[in-house]
C-alpha cells in the first residue's frame, strides 16, 4: 500500500526529551506524509512511547518541534492546542480502557466529549464500530474487565478509530497476542487506515506485523532515528542496527551500547 | 564537610513538594469554577463519598457520644455539677469531636479509595488516554470528588452531631437517672448557632482536604501496583494530619484570643 506523500501530515524536528539525567529523545527528525503508514521499530524503553506522547502533547518536549498539518504545536496551549489533538486516535499500549465504562460507553466515549453527540446515536457508532473490528453487540454491555487480552485491544482499537480521526497512534497493537490474534489486528489496522485514508504511526517489535502495515519503516535508537526508508527496503538497509535489530541477534551494534 | 547540605536539601525537597501540592490544588479549584462541570459523576461522587460513609461515621458518633456521657459524668459528680453534662456532650460534639472523627473516618474510607482509584488510572494510562479524548482529567476526575467532598461532609457532621448527642442522652437517661426532658432542655441552653457552625465549616474544609490528597497522590502516582498501594496510605496519612492541624487553626481563628 505504498503511496507517494507530498504533504506532510507530522513533521518531527530536533524533538528532545530527557527525564532528569536519563535522555530518551535526542533529537528525532521524522515525517509522517498524509495517508502514510510509518511504523517505528526500537528496542524496549528506547522512547517509542515517550515520542508518541509528545505529539499527542501528554508530554512536554524539552527541544525541538512538532507540525501537525504545517502548524506546530509546539508553540500552542489549551484550545488550540486540543484543536489539533482531536485529529489523533490513540491505541495505547495496555489499552488503557476506562474499566469504569461499559464497553459501548468507552468506545463512544470522544463522540460524547468532542461533538456531544447524543447518547443513542453515539451507542449506534460505537457498535458499529465495534462490529468493524469483529465484536458482536452483546460485548457492547460488558465491563472491559470482563473480557480477554484480545478482545480488549479490539476494543481499545475501536475507541481509537471512533471519531473517524485524520491520524492515528497504534502502540504495540500486537504485543502480548497469539500469531493469529496478532494478524488479526494487522488487518484491522490496514483495513481502519485504508478505510480512513488515515495517516498512521504504529510502534512495534514484531518485524512480521510491521511488514504487513507499513508503507515505511523508521529505527528509533539512543533517541535518534538511525535508519528510515520504504518498508521495501528493510532487509537491505546496509544499516547495522536494522540487521541486528530485524534478525533478533544479541551480537552487534546495540548490544553493545547495552554494555556500554 | 558541609553538614549544612543535608538539612538544605531535605527543606528544598519539603519546599519543592508544598509548592507542587499547592499548585495542584490551585489547578483543581480554579476548574471547580469554569464550565462545564459533570454532575452525574458529581452525583455519583456524593452517594460514594457522604452516603456509603454513614454507617461509619454513624458508629463512632453514636459511641463518642456515648462515652462522652460517662466520662463526664465521672469528673462532673466528684464537683456537683452534674448538670453540666448535657451541655459538655453537645458542645464537644458539635464543635470538636463530630468534624474530627468524622473527617478522620472519612479519610481512611475515602481517602484511600480515590488515591487508588486514580492511581489505577494514572499507571494504566487511562488518565492519558482521557486527554486524548479530549477530556480534561482535573474537570472529569479531580473537581466531582472535591465538590462531593466539600458539600457532603457537612451533612455527615450534621448527622454525627445529633447521632452523638443522642448517644450521649441515652446514656445519660438509661444509665445515669438523669430525667429525659431536663437532659434536652439542658442540651438546648447553652448551645450557640456558632458552635454548629464552626463545626460545619471545619467539616467542609476537612471534605476538601481528604478528597484533596486522595486525588494529588493518586494523580501523581507511578511504578505499577507498588505505587498505587504508596499512594493510598500516603493520602490517609498526610489527609490526617493535616484535619489536625487545620481543626487546631480554624479553631483558634473562630474562638482564638
Ligand atoms: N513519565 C516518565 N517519567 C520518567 N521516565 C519516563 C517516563 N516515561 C518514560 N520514561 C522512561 O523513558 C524511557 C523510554 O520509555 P518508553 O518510551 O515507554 O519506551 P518504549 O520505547 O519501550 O515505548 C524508559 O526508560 C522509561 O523509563
Ligand atoms: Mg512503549
Amino acid at each position: 500500500m505504498t503511496r507517494t506523500a507530498s504533504e506532510s501530515k507530522i513533521e518531527l524536528r530536533g524533538l528532545k526529551k530527557s527525564f532528569g539525567a536519563k535522555t530518551v529523545l535526542d533529537g528525532v527528525d521524522l515525517r509522517v506524509g498524509a495517508g502514510e503508514s510509518v511504523v517505528v521499530i526500537g528496542g524496549s524503553g528506547s522512547g517509542k512511547s515517550v515520542m508518541l506522547k509528545c505529539v499527542l502533547g501528554l508530554l512536554w518536549p524539552d527541544a525541538g518541534s512538532i507540525h501537525i498539518d504545517g502548524a506546530d504545536v509546539t508553540a500552542l496551549t489549551g484550545r488550540a492546542r486540543q484543536a489539533h489533538t482531536e485529529k489523533i486516535g490513540m491505541l495505547f499500549q495496555s489499552g488503557a480502557l476506562f474499566d469504569s465504562l461499559k464497553v459501548w460507553e468507552n468506545v463512544a466515549f470522544a463522540l460524547r466529549s468532542q461533538s456531544a453527540m447524543p447518547k443513542r446515536q453515539a451507542r449506534d457508532v460505537a457498535l458499529a464500530k465495534l462490529a468493524q473490528v469483529g465484536l458482536a453487540a452483546d460485548v457492547a454491555e460488558l465491563s472491559p474487565s470482563e473480557l480477554s487480552g484480545g478482545m480488549q485491544k479490539r476494543v481499545a482499537l475501536a475507541r481509537a478509530i471512533a471519531t473517524d480521526p485524520e491520524i492515528v497512534f497504534f502502540d504495540e497493537p500486537t504485543a502480548g497476542l497469539d500469531p493469529i490474534l496478532g494478524d488479526i489486528i494487522n488487518r484491522l489496522i490496514v483495513d481502519c487506515v485504508r478505510h480512513l485514508g488515515a495517516s498512521a504511526v504504529s510502534i512495534t517489535h514484531d518485524m512480521t506485523s510491521a511488514r504487513k502495515i507499513a508503507d515505511r519503516i523508521a529505527m528509533l535508537h539512543e533517541g535518534r532515528i538511525v535508519w528510515d526508508g520504504p518498508a521495501a527496503d528493510i532487509e537491505s538497509s546496509g544499516n547495522a542496527f536494522v540487521d541486528q535489530f530485524i534478525h533478533g541477534r544479541a551480537e552487534g551494534p546495540i548490544g553493545m551500547a547495552v554494555r556500554r | 564537610m558541609n553538614f549544612l547540605a543535608p538539612i538544605g536539601r531535605v527543606f528544598i525537597g519539603f519546599l519543592v513538594a508544598t509548592g507542587r501540592l499547592v499548585a495542584f490544588a490551585a489547578v483543581s479549584v480554579s476548574h471547580c469554577v469554569r464550565p462545564p462541570l459533570y454532575g452525574r459523576s458529581i452525583g455519583r461522587q456524593m452517594i460514594q463519598i457522604g452516603y456509603f460513609s454513614l454507617p461509619v461515621v454513624g458508629l463512632t458518633a453514636i459511641f463518642t457520644g456515648m462515652v462522652l456521657a460517662l466520662q463526664s459524668y465521672t469528673g462532673f459528680a466528684r464537683l456537683n455539677a452534674e448538670s453540666a453534662i448535657a451541655t459538655v456532650v453537645v458542645l464537644t460534639m458539635t464543635r470538636e469531636l463530630g468534624p474530627v472523627l468524622a473527617g478522620l473516618m472519612v479519610a481512611g474510607r475515602v481517602g484511600a479509595a480515590i488515591a487508588a482509584e486514580i492511581g489505577t488510572m494514572r499507571v494504566t494510562e487511562q488518565i492519558d488516554a482521557l486527554a486524548t479524548l479530549s477530556t480534561d482529567p482535573y474537570k472529569y476526575l479531580i473537581v466531582p470528588r472535591l465538590i462531593a467532598g466539600v458539600v457532603t461532609l457537612p451533612i455527615l457532621v450534621l448527622i454525627a452531631d445529633i447521632i452523638g448527642v443522642f448517644g450521649g442522652y441515652v446514656v445519660s437517661v438509661h444509665s445515669l437517672d438523669f430525667n429525659a426532658a431536663n437532659y434536652l432542655k439542658l442540651t438546648w441552653q447553652f448551645l450557640e448557632p456558632l458552635d454548629v457552625i464552626t463545626g460545619l465549616v471545619k467539616a467542609a474544609v476537612f471534605g476538601f482536604l481528604v478528597t484533596l490528597m486522595g486525588c494529588y497522590h493518586g494523580f501523581h502516582s507511578r511504578g505499577g501496583a507498588q505505587g498505587v498501594g504508596a499512594a493510598a496510605t500516603n493520602a490517609v496519612v498526610s489527609a490526617s494530619v493535616l484535619i489536625l492541624a487545620a481543626n487546631y487553626m480554624i479553631t483558634t481563628a473562630f474562638f482564638g484570643t
